[in-house]
């Protein structure tokens, strides 16, 4: 069976203030979506409440993992389906060493999976982790460090996808995850998500303003994010006319 | 057993018994004479939490260890059991630390501990020993550090003190294990009022721990103990407390140590359990390039009043001191830092620096900070910083957006708070305080 993530007629509301409007959305597995809009027209609260964020009021509409809503599930329910989020800023935690973090979300959707599942020591972590970075092309000098803490902004972009690398996915919806970096630096970044896609058939979410990821990953489908809904979609084509022309129109 | 013979409230003739009992030299007796006059004269403190219902009068002094009754198994609280479980106490250890009376079995570990320590010339006995047995060096300290007349709870300690240890590392010896006074434990050594006494010589180095993460449970309502500590040129003393008193307890404890030239001294303080404690370690900065640091870490939960923080004062140049101070309050509990650094007019190009940061895990506790700074000198470098945090909404969504249950996320958080102290105490204890912080959260 192919997982898809299904996104029918969504509507937040953040004060009485209408956020998002009828948005819907079908992303199949190993498909690439990219969407693109303004800046502030609500798309990073889209992918915040597609993850449960608890102040994100779902009005009306439905989020389902093939059959089933995920749309009253727990925040780490969701992820342990299988559903990632990279944030636009993620936060930092200092004191929490990365290695440790990573190890029990780890843990912890191996055991939402199967209960009697195997579980990962320190010792067997670290070593898991040296050979996924190699084999993802990852840099695995963050896991010495402190989740996000004092990490520049690069950094911050390269641990996000380090902790999907670790995840596996099913599917991942990925904030502006190409936003301040420099070419060779995204060039590293668009190359190992799709290697994690590759390995694991991710369904992607890639939101950006900018068309450049375009030019190391290909996506099956654009979409155009306005006044809380998809209000065009097309394939690559849509994108570089959007570069060109703008938003307006 | 004559249950007569074990009187409430203090008087003379209970020092006098005291002393007599412990076969004291004349100047001792006299010692906890004078301080009993200066106890009684000295007024309460007029700072920090409420002591209104400490009764002296209904608080034993002094009981013979063979007098001691011990509390029925039953009867200590299930919260205590609970904790031992979940921290894993060996049963031998659980009767000991609960006050049941059951015997400590480290004898055999203290002896062969302690063939090593004579070897090299290192004292390392109760203070009472250290008091029959090596008088002139006791004498030369006790008392001389705080001395009685400091505070009302530094007088009653210095008149009815009883139990605590003496550690004496001659000159260039730097031991390389830590000294714990739970080698030694005995019925003597939790007393309500303990007495320590460390002198590190030239060029040597010590880490002494006390205490244990394990909650230890007491009828005592009273614990007021003194910590002198005298760190001679270029040795380096380290002080880890780990404080879990039951929540009845009034802890307050008075400690100092004098650092003389390029001498350091570290205090490592944990204060997890008792009712109230006010506790201000204290650095005496006193000869050229000394250094001293303060970190500490206190929980206060419901019914908690967790008054701590540090005293630093600069009296000689090139000086220099840090003081990191964490606490985390939950349930109504109330932590306070309370501190003073001072640099004197003397300490020129000192440098000195307090960061204290506190976390609050709901609206009904309360943090408080209290810093107060007499720097007498243009050449000294100050800073103090202080922060008081929230746990954040957006941090716990991160978490749990990558598959981990809010308890578990907000276990992590505060362990990570608490991580520069914890990563500073021996394994076992950071093993221990990491699950105690789990239980707390619960």
């Amino acid at each position: 069976m192919q997982n898809s993530l299904i996104i029918k007629d969504l509507c937040i509301e953040i004060e009485k203030k209408k956020i998002v409007e009828n948005f819907s959305l079908q992303i199949n597995e190993n498909e690439t979506h990219i969407l693109m809009g303004k800046n502030g027209s609500g798309k990073s609260t889209l992918i915040n409440a597609i993850m449960g964020k608890p102040e994100l009021k779902i009005k009306s509409g439905s989020i389902k993992l093939n059959s089933t809503d995920i749309s009253k599930l727990d925040t780490s329910k969701r992820a342990n389906l299988g559903i990632f989020t990279s944030f636009q800023n993620p936060v930092e935690v200092p004191g929490l060493s990365m290695r440790n973090f990573l190890r029990i979300a780890l843990n912890s959707k191996l055991l939402a999976e199967n209960k009697n599942a195997k579980t990962y020591s320190p010792l067997e972590f670290v070593e898991h982790i040296y050979k996924l970075a190699k084999e993802m092309n990852l840099d695995s000098d963050l896991i010495l460090r402190e989740l996000n803490t004092n990490m520049s902004g690069g950094e911050k972009k390269r641990s996000e996808i380090l902790q999907m690398a670790v995840l596996n996915p099913k599917f991942a919806l990925l904030d502006e995850i190409d936003s301040g970096l420099d070419i060779d630096a995204l060039k590293k970044i668009a190359n190992t998500i799709k290697k994690i896609q590759k390995k694991n058939k991710t369904g992607l979410l890639i939101i950006t303003h900018f068309p450049r990821i375009l030019k190391y990953i290909n996506p099956n489908f654009v979409h155009i994010y306005k006044d809380g809904k998809i209000i065009q979609s097309g394939d690559k084509k849509l994108a570089l006319k959007i570069e060109k022309e703008g938003y307006n129109e | 057993m004559n249950k007569n013979i074990i009187k409430k409230g203090l008087t003379e003739k209970i020092i006098k018994e005291i002393s007599s009992f412990k076969e004291e030299p004349s100047w001792m007796l006299e010692f906890r004479l004078k301080s009993f006059e200066i106890f009684k004269s000295k007024p309460m403190p007029s700072f920090g939490p409420s002591l209104k219902d400490l009764d002296f009068d209904s608080i034993n002094y002094y009981i013979r260890p063979q007098d001691k009754t011990h509390t029925k198994w039953e009867d200590v609280p299930k919260n205590i059991k609970e904790t031992f479980d979940h921290l894993g106490v060996p049963e031998s250890e659980r009767g000991f630390l609960a006050g049941t009376g059951a015997q400590f079995e480290s004898e055999m570990v203290y002896h062969s501990l302690k063939e090593h320590l004579i070897d090299q010339g290192i004292i390392f006995e109760s203070i009472e020993n250290g008091l029959k047995n090596h008088e002139e060096l006791f004498k030369k300290y006790f008392g001389k550090i705080v001395p009685a007349s400091d505070n009302k709870f530094s007088a009653l300690n210095s008149a009815v003190w009883s139990g605590g240890s003496f550690i004496y590392i001659p000159k260039g010896i730097k031991l390389d294990m830590p000294l714990q006074a739970y080698f030694r434990m005995n019925s003597e050594n939790l007393g309500q009022f303990e007495r320590t006494l460390i002198i590190t010589d030239e060029d040597s180095f010590l880490h002494y721990i006390e205490g244990c993460t394990a909650p230890v449970y007491t009828t005592d309502s009273l614990h007021s103990a003194v910590v002198e500590i005298i760190a001679h040129e270029n040795s380096r003393m380290e002080y880890t407390t780990l404080q879990n008193w039951s929540k009845n307890v009034y802890n307050l404890v008075t400690k100092r140590a004098f650092v003389k030239k390029n001498a350091e001294m570290y205090w490592l303080d944990v204060n997890l359990g008792s009712k109230i404690t006010m506790k201000y370690p204290a650095i005496y900065l006193m000869g050229e390039k000394a250094k001293g640091e303060i970190q500490s870490l206190a929980f206060a939960e419901k019914g908690q009043n967790i008054d701590a923080g540090a005293k630093i004062f600069h009296i000689a140049k090139k000086t220099s001191s840090l003081v990191l101070s964490k606490s985390i309050s939950k349930n109504g509990g109330i932590s306070t830092y309370r501190g003073i650094t001072k640099i004197s007019e003397d300490a020129n190009f000192s440098k000195s620096k307090t960061t204290c940061d506190a976390l609050i895990l709901d609206n009904t506790s309360i943090s408080n900070t209290y810093p107060t700074n007499d720097i007498r000198t243009n050449s000294a470098n100050f800073e103090h910083e202080a922060k008081v945090s929230r746990i954040n909404d957006e941090k716990l969504h991160y978490l749990k957006s990558r598959g981990i249950n809010e308890k578990e996320a907000n276990t992590m958080m505060i362990n990570g708070f608490a991580d520069p102290i914890t990563k500073k105490l021996p394994m076992e204890y950071a093993v221990e305080l990491n699950r105690l912080i789990e239980l707390y959260l619960k």
